[in-house]
């Protein structure tokens, strides 16, 4: 019952906060908001406890038929790849309503009912095992997110909201159709019709073009999620239209849905065109890497820097899981979760200026180090991390990815290494341009530090920072069993598979 | 000696909720004449409670699979199920009537007897078993929507849809009838059953079938507006007072569907092949055109309009794919379909702005604030007309495209999703105006009226339910397919 306690309690939460009568102050809901994603968090962290890191196979399974007659069942659980981005999920939602208490200035009932509602959502796509079950979860969650961007966004947020609907819409429902053929070719093969991932997962499928079309159906919805290099253009736009708390979300969460997707569904579901479509995506997430740098070093608004960083970051992510071996994954893992603690710690202290002066161009800046001294050294934590420095988090997923890729690829490791070095370029150089010289604008010497709320929210997402940074085995020897599990199904399916073409 | 004359089985149970529904409609027409003279909504009560009787007796005869009047009237699971659908439509559509028409200062005693008699001749065309039967009911049908389209007779764009509607449908009635007399021809028979014994022992090539079927399924395009019968439809949805666009939409689309359906099922199923070709393109054409014209409307019931031609395309997809689940996402569909639409619909009737009918999209501007109830509701029915979970349409579709990819029919599959990405950024207009958009002008209220409000919610209820449980309905559509699919 703990996973559905998990995924529904904000949903609960939000039908509460919906019927509370209108006369209500914010303040009341807000604080009903808070506590629901509070709550929420508390029961999430039984999930961890009870989690036993040695076994491989799901865990806190719930199943229940729902329509049998099509094999659908409600059936939830959580393995080493699911269970940080839960926790990561739980986590980051309560900081982001705090961030959300003065950022979000109208209508402050119907953005906590969309917020809640959206974290049902996303947390039901990290733990559901059919994959119908899935996808409802998947369709389901864009609804609060375009509503978020489209009502509490910037001035162009129409454009941003429609853009980020139809085109993960369009890539979401041909994986709707691949669902639906790996249905019926799992059932006609085996005579069991089921959605249930574990199950399907277990079905060798003969090689060649079904396999290879079903496999891009589904890469096609996860890369636009991702997104992957040519995919990539609706997150700048809904990233610098979304309100703080919008981005934050989005960044830290929706964006791992895409490369957990690859993971729990492309590489077990299909290995074979896992294996044959490897090094054209790994071709792609070095070009997102080398380009997405690029892209952010010319960004005169820091946001923008940010969404193009937040494509580089995800390219390495997309290198790790397509090296298919056990530390590129579990290197990619640890870096989703990275990247969703530190871009969405960026993105909380971006917003923190912004609402100080209404203002996220770089040239607006200069000199805060004078007027902002916490929130200029704890910019700058979060900017090392996002860089990848030693000792703090994004290190860990880094150098683990690499040592991956290196083993798969000698040069194309060097040329994703670069991508490194440019994160250093652009990050750095905005960090000065902000931070450092003198104060140039008159309107910024007026500007207050950081307020206890503001502590509040970033205080533990830079705790975790520096903990995965400095001692990361905790949350490697989480993930390390089904990683490895999942490597071997890999080369084993796909071995039976290359067997069954050569009979 | 001349053969002894053996008159036909008369089964009043058979025909039982047709009969309810016409005795109802007679009912009707001599409660009109008593006092009170100005005010005419009882009559819609009585009405309602007549479509409440029919629906209850459908329940009632469910599991009942027989023939009367020499197979010209088929009692089966099919009809009942399309009866209940059919009663949903109705009921909801008299619900929304009754405040609606006093409202736009039209009403009239008429009105509700007109409605029932649609009510009668879309039962009949269910549960026909032979083409005289399904024209007959057809024209009883059609009959009283011409007229009910011109309801606002003051207003020169009712006018215009009710003399479009006859004018094209008296066409298209012309061509059904060529078309059964032909099928007469070469088969020998109008019954259905008969005409497929023809067809399965040979006649499948006579020119004269082909023709006669190509000529019925001109009559059925027109109405269940598929593309290229479209032609009508946008007009007459936009002219029509709501209410009937509603019943246009939604209950005359159900009975066109179970008579196509019995047509294809029980008279053509040996013909398979060459309909199913038929009809993938009809599908293909009515999905692209009605959801790509659509992004350029400006009045929502004109949008409507072509998003339900598009709908017709996404239910053709589950004919073509046949089979039991094909048809019986056809028959889930339509029951989805009905309340998504239904409600839809509702909602824009309850909405007014300065005296009149808020139907432009601009009227829509920051509804959401003023009345954020409805804004939601009218979100909800448009999140299912895209099929996002957990509404009814996604669970619809869902069956849709799987009967179709299960068929082998993938690139129809892919079409029909494509389209369904295309329609989203339409129905979506309409959240963005309401949630995200300032109010201009006068504001946009909402008409207090109990039922209308009452036919919302239960619409709401069904969107909501068939969503989130479906599965036993679409067994229960499947349950009613098995003796057409034997």
């Amino acid at each position: 019952m703990t996973l559905s306690l998990v995924v529904f309690l904000p949903a609960l939460g939000a039908l509460i906060i919906a019927l509370m009568p209108r006369g209500d102050r914010d303040e009341t809901v807000k604080r009903a908001a808070l506590a629901v994603a509070v709550l929420t968090f508390l029961v999430s962290l039984p999930l961890y406890t009870g989690f036993d890191a040695r076994v491989a196979d799901y865990q806190f399974q719930e199943r229940r038929p729902w329509m049998p007659s099509l094999g659908i069942s409600y059936h939830l659980g959580v393995d080493g790849i699911s269970l940080l981005l839960v926790l990561l999920t739980t986590f980051l939602m309560p900081l982001t309503l705090l961030s959300s208490w003065h950022a979000i200035e109208k209508r402050w009932k119907e953005f906590a009912v969309t917020m809640l509602l959206l974290e049902t959502g996303m947390i039901g796509v990290f733990v559901a095992l059919d994959l119908f079950l899935f996808y409802v979860f998947w369709e389901a969650m864009l609804i609060p997110m375009y509503l978020i961007i489209g009502v509490w966004g910037g001035a162009n947020r129409v454009y941003a909201a429609v853009k980020f609907v139809l085109y993960t819409l369009a890539g979401s429902l041909l994986m709707l159709v691949a669902i639906l053929a790996l249905f019926f070719q799992h059932g006609a093969a085996t005579g069991n019709y089921t959605f249930d991932v574990p199950v399907l997962a277990q079905y060798v499928m003969p090689g060649g073009r079904t396999q290879n079309l079903l496999f891009l159906a589904f890469a096609l919805a996860f890369a636009i999620k991702v997104p992957m290099f040519p995919f990539h253009t609706w997150l700048p736009d809904a990233h610098v239209e979304a309100p703080t708390p919008g981005s934050v979300i989005l960044a830290g969460v929706l964006l791992k849905m895409g490369t957990y997707g690859f993971l729990r569904f492309c590489l077990p579901l299909f290995p074979q065109a896992s294996l044959t479509f490897a090094p054209w995506i790994i071709a792609l997430a070095v070009i997102g890497i080398i380009y997405g740098a690029w892209v952010s070093t010319v960004q005169p608004d820091i946001k923008k820097l940010v969404a193009y960083s937040s494509v580089s970051h995800l390219g390495f992510v997309m290198l790790g899981v397509f090296v298919l071996n056990a530390q590129g994954i579990v290197g990619g893992i640890i870096q989703m979760v990275n990247h969703g603690l530190s871009t969405g710690a960026l993105f909380l202290l971006v917003g923190m200026i912004y609402e100080r002066r209404h203002t996220r161009l770089i040239v607006d800046f200069g000199g805060l180090w004078k007027v902002m001294p916490a929130f200029s050294v704890l910019f700058m934590i979060v900017t090392f991390s996002s860089i990848g420095l030693p000792g703090l988090n994004g290190f860990v997923g880094e150098f683990l990815i690499l040592v991956g890729a290196f083993q798969w690829n000698r040069p194309v490791a060097a040329l994703a290494t670069t991508g490194i070095i440019f994160a250093a370029v652009y990050m750095l150089w905005m960090y000065q341009r902000v931070v450092f010289g003198e104060v140039t604008r008159e309107e910024n010497r007026r500007l207050t530090d950081l307020t206890p709320r503001e502590w509040v929210v970033l205080a533990p997402v830079l705790l975790f920072i520096v903990w995965i940074g400095v001692y990361p085995a905790p949350f490697l020897g989480l993930t390390e069993a089904s990683v490895q599990a999942l490597v071997s199904q890999v080369q084993a399916k796909a071995a039976a598979t290359a067997a069954l073409a050569a009979r | 000696m001349l053969p002894a004359l053996v008159p036909p089985v008369i089964s009043l149970r058979a025909i039982g909720p047709v009969l309810i529904l016409s005795v109802t409609a007679l009912v009707l027409l001599v409660i009109d004449l008593l006092p009170p003279r100005h005010r005419k909504e009882h009559l819609g009560v009585v009405g309602l409670a007549g479509v409440v009787l029919s629906l209850v007796a459908s329940l009632y005869l469910w599991g009942a699979d027989e023939q009367a009047f020499k197979g010209m009237v088929v009692l089966d699971g099919f009809a009942i199920f399309f009866n209940l659908v059919i009663g949903f439509a109705v009921g909801l559509v008299l619900l929304l009537s009754l405040d609606y028409v006093r409202r736009q200062g039209a009403e009239s005693g008429e009105f509700y007897i007109l409605v029932l008699l649609s009510a009668v001749g879309m039962t009949l065309m269910a549960s026909a078993g032979d083409l005289i039967i399904v024209f007959l009911g057809l024209e009883t049908m059609s009959l009283a929507l011409y007229v009910l389209a011109g309801t606002f007779k003051s207003r020169i764009e009712s006018a215009e849809a009710s003399m479009k509607y006859f004018l094209l449908g008296a066409f298209a009635s012309g061509f059904f009838l060529y078309g059964i007399a032909l099928i007469f021809g070469a088969a020998g028979s109008t019954n259905l059953d008969r005409i497929g014994v023809a067809l399965a022992s040979g006649a499948g090539r006579d020119p004269l079938l082909l023709v006669g079927f190509g000529l019925l399924v001109v009559g059925f395009g027109f109405k269940i507006s598929s593309v290229p019968f479209h032609m009508w439809a946008s007009d007459v949805y936009q002219g029509a007072p709501t209410s009937i666009t509603t019943l246009i939409a939604t209950g005359s689309k159900a009975a066109a569907f179970a008579a196509l359906l019995r047509v294809l099922l029980s008279a053509l199923r040996p013909a398979q092949a060459e309909w199913a070709l038929l009809l993938w393109g009809l599908a293909v054409l009515s999905m692209t055109l009605g959801n790509v014209v659509a992004i350029a409307q400006q009045n929502v019931k004109r949008m409507l309009a072509y998003s339900s031609i598009a709908h017709v395309g996404y239910i053709l997809v589950g004919v073509v794919a046949g089979g039991s689940l094909g048809n019986a996402s056809v028959l889930f569909y339509l029951l989805v379909y009905t309340f998504t639409t239904a409600g839809a619909f509702g909602v824009i009737l309850l909405l007014e702005r300065n005296g009149r009918e808020a139907v432009e999209v601009g009227d829509l501007a920051g509804l959401a604030s003023r009345h954020p109830v409805m804004a939601l509701v009218l979100t909800i029915f448009l999140l299912s007309l895209i099929g996002i979970p957990p509404t009814a349409g996604f669970v619809g579709k869902f069956y849709l495209f799987g009967a179709a990819v299960r068929a082998g029919y993938i690139w129809l599959a892919v079409i029909g999703v494509l389209n369904s990405a295309v329609a989203a950024y339409y129905y979506l207009r309409i959240v963005v105006v309401m949630y995200m958009r300032e109010p201009e002008g006068a504001p946009t209220d909402v008409s207090p009226s109990l039922a209308g409000t009452l036919a919302v919610f239960v619409a709401l209820c069904g969107v909501i339910w068939l969503g989130v449980m479906p599965a036993p309905y679409l067994d229960l559509a499947q349950t009613a397919l098995a003796p057409l699919l034997r």
